[in-house]
């Protein structure tokens, strides 16, 4: 072999070396721009046009914001009709509401922000002399703000069709809801299944057949389980899912599209994850640990409630948090069961309607106006957040039990 | 479905079994096949329209097999890649932390990308290639998204599999004189193929079955086109489209999400299975 035919080998390596490199950093700018463009679409400048400013709404040289609850009200019965005050003081007393629920309604009913133009986040830290002279020219009666479509109000208020006061309660509050029941549903199902086939089933064609098809679940699309769920929940068992096999609700407006059917929705779709990660922590405990306990003439219950499950439970806790995890981003079986409908109030129980999170993103994305895509990028922030509090909480919480055996 | 009344050439006919609001259809529109389309109608016809009693499936198995086709043409190149700088260049502790941050894109929740796809690669593909050749739903721009989506599965899995290689194997080629890329391309590579391939076909699967994407980026509308640039339907996002909203029960729509759905169950079932098998089938087992 020649010293050159050596040399363009390596060469060659060297090359290739760089290729690979070059992969690996496409997947990691890929994730950048992910977060660069959520990031870009949820801060920026807006050009904000109030039917009444703010600032003329102090009393006795106390700003807006740094008012009492009192004073607010005095403030909002001021500038509307008396009839729409008396309809809020009848939807919920005054004495009630927040001194924030107030200050919403004031933004709501008297302020009226108008957003008349909005820039992403890179076009505002970029070009903010042009950005300040474009709204000064075609919008004199606004007042450009930089804006953070992710605040406090945000997080407080209800869906709505105006962009300017829209939150993400309601998505919010239907995404724990359905997640609660999903747990509830999945967690002891799926544990119990991965017992009894780890510990309990003989090896037999039948158990090998549940076993294959546990394995192909998992790879089955989500939105296969939303139809599913379409089928049984919403329709066969509508009568107990809408509530009123249980007097819960009206049977005249009830239907099966409920916090019900979409928690057991996707229930069933983290149900062979949650099996399948049991079942490889529970394969994971020593089979010595079990034989010193049938020596000791424990039977096979006693065997796996006090040594196996103990010994696999941060296991079966990391499938069950995979699991969740999966479910709060899942929005295609939610919009197949009907889930998208507008919901401005507050789920109540299992037999409310809903929305979720996820929903609430397709929905603003999938909108025309530019506005609603701020909106979408605020709220896929929520998300993010919340799918990292709740994987936080949990990895911590497995922590402690490891901690303590 | 029923012929209500033909006013000029406009045909009124009723949807479903349930009152549902009657729907008014354009002339020649082929009604009176009613909804009892024959197989072959379904795998062969290149028109779905259900309501003018076309039954075509072919315009989204293409949009489909399109959008997927497109993903692994991203993902696959880069997983494997990815998988091979990571497992056989990658120093222990650069893999510890490279990792995990290529899983941080596996977590991100689908409607997310979704917004990705809308809001950040269509606008990229069309300062690229154009304006008036990139439409602003494409299935480009959606195929590629979930390019990124799967690849963390792609990436994964082609690295435990290309790790459980024997250290033996590639100390048999460095003694052979193999250059390091030889020895990961001609030795480790094919000794991992199983792993990989199940990789690539289970990266299919997940593709295939892939919603909020293309029901945000894709665009509405089943057409027949194999132009990426161009908008086009797939089967997961005419059944979010079509059930969005309220369905009404036994009606023709609600009817023929469900023959979509089985269809793509038993495509990635297939795929699934599949993927089972070849791991089985091709594992090269190491003392």
């Amino acid at each position: 072999m020649s010293d050159s035919n050596l040399l363009q080998r390596h060469r060659r390596g060297r090359v290739w070396l760089v290729v690979f490199q070059v992969a690996l950093l496409v997947g990691i700018v890929a994730l950048g721009a992910l977060l660069f463009n959520i990031l870009n679409g949820s801060f920026g400048y807006v050009a904000v046009e109030d039917t009444i400013p703010p600032q003329d709404l102090a009393v006795n040289g106390v700003p807006l914001e740094e008012q009492d609850k009192e004073t607010l009200i005095q403030v909002l019965q001021a500038h509307i009709s008396a009839g729409l005050f008396a309809r809020y003081e009848f939807e919920k007393p005054f004495a009630e509401r927040s001194a924030g629920e107030v200050y919403d309604l004031i933004l709501e009913r008297v302020i009226e922000p108008k957003f008349v133009a909005q820039w992403s986040l890179f076009e505002t830290l970029t070009d903010g002399d042009a950005i300040r002279q474009t709204a000064a020219q075609e919008f004199p009666n606004a007042r450009l703000e930089f804006r953070s479509w992710l605040n406090g109000h945000f997080l407080r208020a209800p869906q709505s069709s105006y962009p300017e006061i829209a939150g993400v309660r309601t998505a919010v509050l239907g995404s724990l809801w359905t997640i609660a029941i999903a747990v509830l549903f999945a967690f002891p199902v799926g544990v119990a299944a991965a017992v009894y086939l780890q510990e309990y089933a003989p090896d037999n064609l039948i158990n090998r057949i549940i076993q294959t098809n546990i394995t192909n679940l998992a790879g089955v699309p989500s939105i296969i389980y939303g139809i599913l769920g379409l089928a049984i929940f919403v329709r066969a068992l509508g009568h107990f899912t809408s509530g009123v096999a249980f007097g819960a609700s009206d049977p005249s407006t009830a239907n099966g599209r409920t916090i019900l059917s979409a928690g057991l929705t996707l229930g069933m779709l983290v149900l062979p994850l949650i099996i399948i990660n049991a079942q490889e922590a529970i394969k994971a405990v020593p089979s010595s640990l079990r034989q010193a306990s049938f020596g000791l003439g424990a039977t096979r219950l006693e065997t796996v409630w006090h040594h196996v499950l103990p010994n696999a439970i941060s296991g079966i806790m990391t499938g069950t948090i995979l699991a969740i995890s999966r479910a709060i981003g899942e929005t295609a079986p939610l919009v197949v069961i009907g889930a998208s409908t507008f919901i401005q109030v507050d789920p109540e129980g299992p037999f409310s309607n809903f929305t979720t999170l996820p929903i609430q993103i397709y929905q603003w994305t999938a909108r025309p106006q530019s506005v609603f895509r701020n909106l979408a990028g605020g709220a896929s922030l929520v998300l993010l957040g919340l799918l990292l509090t709740l994987n936080a909480t949990a990895i911590i919480l497995r922590n402690r039990y490891r901690r303590s055996l | 479905m029923h012929l209500i009344a033909i006013e000029d050439s406009i045909y009124v006919v009723e949807r479903g079994a349930q009152d549902t609001p009657p729907a008014a259809h354009a002339a020649g529109a082929v009604i009176h096949k009613g909804v009892d389309p024959s197989l072959a109608e379904f795998f062969t016809g290149t028109t779905w329209a259900p309501h003018a009693g076309q039954f075509g499936v072919l315009p989204l198995l293409n949009a489909t097999l399109m959008v997927s086709g497109i993903a692994i043409l991203v993902a696959l190149p880069l997983g494997l890649a990815t998988a091979i700088y990571l497992s056989e260049y990658a120093s222990p502790r650069a893999r510890n932390t490279l990792k995990p941050i290529l899983e941080i894109l596996a977590g991100v929740p689908t409607v997310v990308y979704g917004y990705f796809a809308l809001t950040f690669m269509t606008p990229l593909l069309r300062t690229i290639f154009g304006q008036n050749v990139v439409q602003i739903y494409n299935t480009a721009s959606a195929g590629i998204v979930i390019g990124i989506l799967i690849l963390p599965l792609v990436s994964t899995i082609s690295e435990d599999a290309l790790n459980a290689v024997p250290r033996s194997l590639r100390e048999a080629a460095y003694g052979l004189g193999a250059t390091k890329l030889e020895t990961a391309v001609r030795i480790v590579l094919p000794a991992a193929f199983s792993g990989i391939a199940a990789a690539a076909i289970l990266a299919i699967s997940r593709a295939v079955g892939e919603t909020m994407v293309v029901a945000l980026a894709a665009g509405a509308g089943p057409a027949f086109t194999f132009n990426p640039f161009q908008a086009a339907e797939t089967m997961t996002g005419h059944i979010v489209r079509i059930s969005g909203g309220d369905l009404s029960y036994d009606s023709l729509d609600y009817n023929s999400i469900f023959a979509i759905g089985l269809m793509l169950f038993v495509m990635t079932l297939a795929l699934n299975i599949f993927s089972q098998y070849i791991v089985r089938r091709f594992r090269e087992v190491y003392e």
